[in-house]
């Protein structure tokens, strides 16, 4: 198993290699050197430095973790919708909706501290959920795509969270300008991990790591004991990979389009929480956006694999906030575009090209056993496999 | 005497793995009508694609009128006269029928449709041979019958003097059938060549003027039609191979398993697709349907496994009626199923076996605890599995695809047999399946029989229908038109059974 596990290390390196050749080629063309842009990139994604003096912080780092909470809770909702092929590109609408709902509800009510914060996670979830599901039921009862429902349900969801946030939850005051919510009581607030940082000796300055963090691991890790370990993850990745085989076990796929919607929908409810709860507190027009179109960047680099997805939105977190030296070194950060890009084409390329491999290998390895078992008969070689269906 | 319209020399095509045809030779001539027969999978439709340009042949010649050509794709063979009707429609809904009929091949004037040109010519092959086809109509609000009309003008209108209609009649109630072969007697008189695809001989044998019988990828023997029965020509489909049945005990019970009363479905569009179709499996029963493929035997299985709805009629099994029932609810009754195409209906491929062993029975012990997996309790019994039914595989850990078919149908077999299952729908159990395991795979099923169980067995092999079943059903166009013994049967009198023979010559 320990070829298996170098195998799948293969694929994101491979890819890593490829984008940064690419990359490298655009520097060029654009008179600029990779090694000191690379070089630049790193001392201020991992130690904060700005400048070569400058003292090394945690402060990217935290920077960089807070990025990866919502693109991997984002990367977790679009995921598990693609183990059963389904594609939610409609998270974006869905945690807007959520967040608008549980910030307004949120500031409505008075609770004591962990009941409100219970309280506003379970608003958002559920409404999450709801918002998913209108994609699902459309799909079961009137054969509308997916794709379609959701990518059109983002566009409603924008238009409807900002006329909530107007007509019913816009705190008062004339110098609202940005037109915000009402800020939610310090009992609605999410403690965050800076004791941690502390007592392991590191300084973040005045920025806050997210203690949705833990969150965000307690769900990916009950997305893979889901999906793992439990009957109905095994009927939804049966679904996902063959559906008719899934229908002809028992499965009944309506059913399964809806539920899936829903839990997707429900972690795709949680996404803005980060924020809402451990930064703003509060819901206005500049709420994060797009977080959904990473997550499916994210799921896609992580290969649905909750520590994939892990380091894949760190990978995108890094990016992003290394960007920022750029242009105070005249480099055009730009430059990170081009990388995501060419790291989500080679990955998808990459991943195609290991499992060509591994199917090969497997084929030669059960080959290779019965023959030195019984000799020459072991029956005629595999027949093709033009359907062997990768879990997505 | 005149070159013929279509002649094929020695046509071989090979496939990875398998010759779809070998050193097929026949001559159409010009202004008949050529049937083409065999069973399903006899090399019929690969036969055609060679002929109109999908494909290149291995070896051989395709000449038309005398000529030989060597085409590229079917663009080719219409610039040579060639037409192909599917027998799926190709049309576009939500155009009319002119728009259809000139799609891709637009008369213009100055970078316009010229619709009137293009009325004024669809007019007038339609008239020429008796089509009446109505140029402006929308597509999606004809029958089946005009739809087809609307095909075949569709290739006339390109030029076509050489008709290929694969099963036409497939989709076709008897009225419509009447009406088609009024069209072609008109085609044939105004000079085109038809080649009519078909495995239904009593249609053939009206239509046709001579008929080319295809068995096992090769041609058997060209016959003027008026000179055969359809006897005949079922015995040139099916070959003279004499089968020796197993002699055995009966097995066979008082109690009934399965009880199908006056089962009925209609297909989405509202073909019937079964028709009153009632039977009893006793435990301990094999019931083999016969029937040459699409004549509703693998809906019949979808159905009683709970993934078709039927329209009227009822299922019991073990005296309970299950005719609502949800899959789950049957599988876990006890229904047993080997799915006639195993990649697509019975395996997770890039599963591990011991996931597919969990396939089917995702409610049931020992695999499963509540809501819970049990991976080492499925390994275990997946273990099992491979050593009682010989699956020939280095650990129950290996995804599904690395297995041979043969090794993949063992594993699906041993999966159904497990857990006591009171009824198995075994559908083509032996199909792709190397020799050494379809021994194996009769003797579990003999063994299981012998045991209790009660056994639908659906296949193509006639030998296995025969030596396997207890009780043989004929299936024709969605009923069941005869009951046999398979004790006193001959492959013949099936395969006329089959095809529709022995009920046209009995009456």
């Amino acid at each position: 198993m320990l070829r298996r596990g170098l195998l799948l290390l293969a694929a994101p390196l491979l890819a890593l290699a490829v984008a940064l050749v690419i990359s490298s080629i655009a520097l060029l063309l654009s008179h600029h050197s990779p090694l000191s842009t690379y070089s630049k990139m790193v001392s201020y994604g991992v130690c904060s430095k700005a400048f070569p003096d400058a003292p090394c912080t945690a402060e990217s780092m935290v920077s960089i973790l807070d990025r990866a909470v919502p693109y991997f809770l984002s990367a977790l909702a679009v995921a598990i919708g693609f183990r059963m092929a389904l594609f939610n590109i409609g998270v974006g609408g869905q945690y807007h909706m959520a967040a608008v709902l549980a910030a307004g509800l949120g500031a409505a009510v008075s609770l004591p501290a962990p009941l409100h914060v219970a309280f506003i996670l379970a608003v958002a979830v559920v409404t999450g959920a709801m918002w998913a599901g209108i994609a699902g039921l459309l799909k079961v009862t009137r054969g509308v795509s997916e794709v379609i429902s959701t990518i059109m349900l983002n566009f409603i969801g924008g238009g409807l969270s900002t006329y909530l946030l107007v007509t019913f939850f816009k705190a008062g005051g004339s110098d609202n300008l940005s037109g915000a919510s009402k800020t939610l009581p310090t009992s609605a607030w999410f403690p965050s991990l800076n004791p941690l940082l502390k007592a392991l000796g590191l300084t973040a300055g005045d920025t806050d790591l997210y203690g949705f963090a833990i969150v965000a691991i307690v769900v990916g890790i009950g997305y893979s004991i889901l999906l793992q370990r439990t009957r109905f993850g095994f009927d939804l990745r049966a679904s996902g990979v063959n559906p008719w085989a899934a229908q002809a076990s028992g499965v009944a796929q309506k059913g399964m389009v809806v539920k899936t919607m829903l839990i997707s929908g429900a972690i795709a409810g949680l996404v803005g929480m980060p924020h809402l709860l451990g930064f703003a507190h509060k819901y206005s027009n500049d709420f994060p956006a797009g977080l959904g179109f990473t997550g499916i960047t994210v799921a896609l680099l992580g290969r649905n694999r909750p520590i994939g997805m892990v380091l894949g939105a760190i990978l995108i977190g890094f990016l992003e906030r290394s960007a920022q030296v750029l242009d105070l070194n005249g480099i055009p950060k730009e430059i990170v575009v081009i990388m995501q890009g060419t790291i989500v084409l080679s990955v998808v390329v990459a991943y195609e090209v290991v499992r060509r491999a591994e199917v090969a290998a497997a084929e030669r390895a059960v080959r290779r056993r019965l023959d030195s078992d019984d000799g020459p008969d072991a029956g005629p070689p595999p027949e093709p496999q033009a359907s062997a269906a990768v879990p997505v | 005497m005149a070159a013929p319209a279509v002649e094929l020399r020695g046509i071989t095509k090979r496939f990875p793995g398998v010759v779809a045809n070998r050193d097929v030779s026949l001559s159409v001539a010009r202004g008949e009508v050529h049937a083409i027969v065999g069973e399903n999978g006899a090399g019929k439709s690969t036969l055609m694609k060679t002929l109109y340009g999908m494909h290149r042949p291995d070896e051989g010649a395709v000449l038309v009128d005398g000529k030989e050509m060597k085409f590229r794709s079917p663009s080719d063979a219409i610039d040579a006269g060639i037409g192909m009707v599917h027998q799926h429609f190709m049309l576009a809904d939500n155009f009319t029928v002119l728009e259809n009929v000139v799609l891709g091949n637009e008369p213009t004037s100055g970078g316009r449709l010229d619709v009137k040109r293009a009325r004024a010519k669809i007019a007038e092959i339609s008239d020429a041979y008796g089509l009446g086809v109505v140029p402006d109509r929308l597509v999606e609000d004809l029958g089946v019958g005009d739809r087809q009309r609307v095909e075949i003008l569709k290739v006339l209108y390109r030029g076509a003097k050489i008709l290929i209609l694969d099963e036409p009649t497939a989709v076709l109630v008897p009225q419509e059938v009447d009406e088609l072969f009024g069209n072609l007697a008109e085609l044939k008189s105004e000079g085109v060549t038809v080649i009519f695809i078909s495995h239904k001989l009593d249609e053939v044998l009206r239509v046709a003027d001579s008929v080319t019988v295809i068995r096992a990828g090769t041609t058997v023997r060209t016959v003027r039609a008026g000179e055969v029965s359809a006897r005949d020509l079922a015995e040139l489909m099916v070959g003279s191979e004499l089968p020796t049945p197993e002699t055995r005990e009966s097995t066979v019970t008082d109690t009934v398993e399965l009880a199908v009363r006056g089962l009925t479905l209609n297909a989405p569009d509202g073909r019937r697709i079964l028709d009153d179709v009632s039977f009893d499996i006793h435990r301990g029963e094999v019931v083999g349907i016969a029937g040459v493929e699409g004549n509703g035997q693998a809906e019949l299985v979808e159905t009683l496994l709970g993934l078709r709805e039927p329209i009227a009629g009822s299922v019991s099994l073990g005296g309970q009626d299950i005719t609502h029932w949800s899959t789950r609810r049957r599988r876990e009754s006890g229904i047993g199923y080997i799915p006639e195409d195993r990649h697509r209906q019975g395996l997770l491929l890039a599963a591990s076996l011991w996931e597919n062993r969990i396939l089917g029975h995702q409610t049931q012990a020992p695999m499963v605890r509540g809501p819970w997996i049990d991976r080492a309790a499925s390994r275990r019994d997946t273990e099992r599995i491979i050593r009682e039914y010989d699956v020939r595989t280095p650990s129950a850990d290996v995804p599904a695809f690395a297995l041979s078919g043969g090794n993949q149908q063992k594993l699906i077999i041993g999966r159904e047999m497990s857990g006591s299952p009171s009824l198995l729908v075994a559908s083509h159990p032996t199909r792709g399946v190397d020799v050494g395991a379809q021994a194996a795979i009769w003797e579990q099923l003999r063994d299981a029989r012998a045991a209790g169980l009660a056994v639908l067995l659906i296949s193509a092999d006639l030998e296995e229908l025969i030596g396997m079943s207890d009780t043989l059903h004929v299936m024709l166009r969605g009923r069941l038109v005869a009951q046999l013994d398979p004790a006193r049967l001959t492959p013949e009198e099936l395969g006329s059974h089959m095809t529709g023979a022995a009920l046209r010559d009995t009456g």
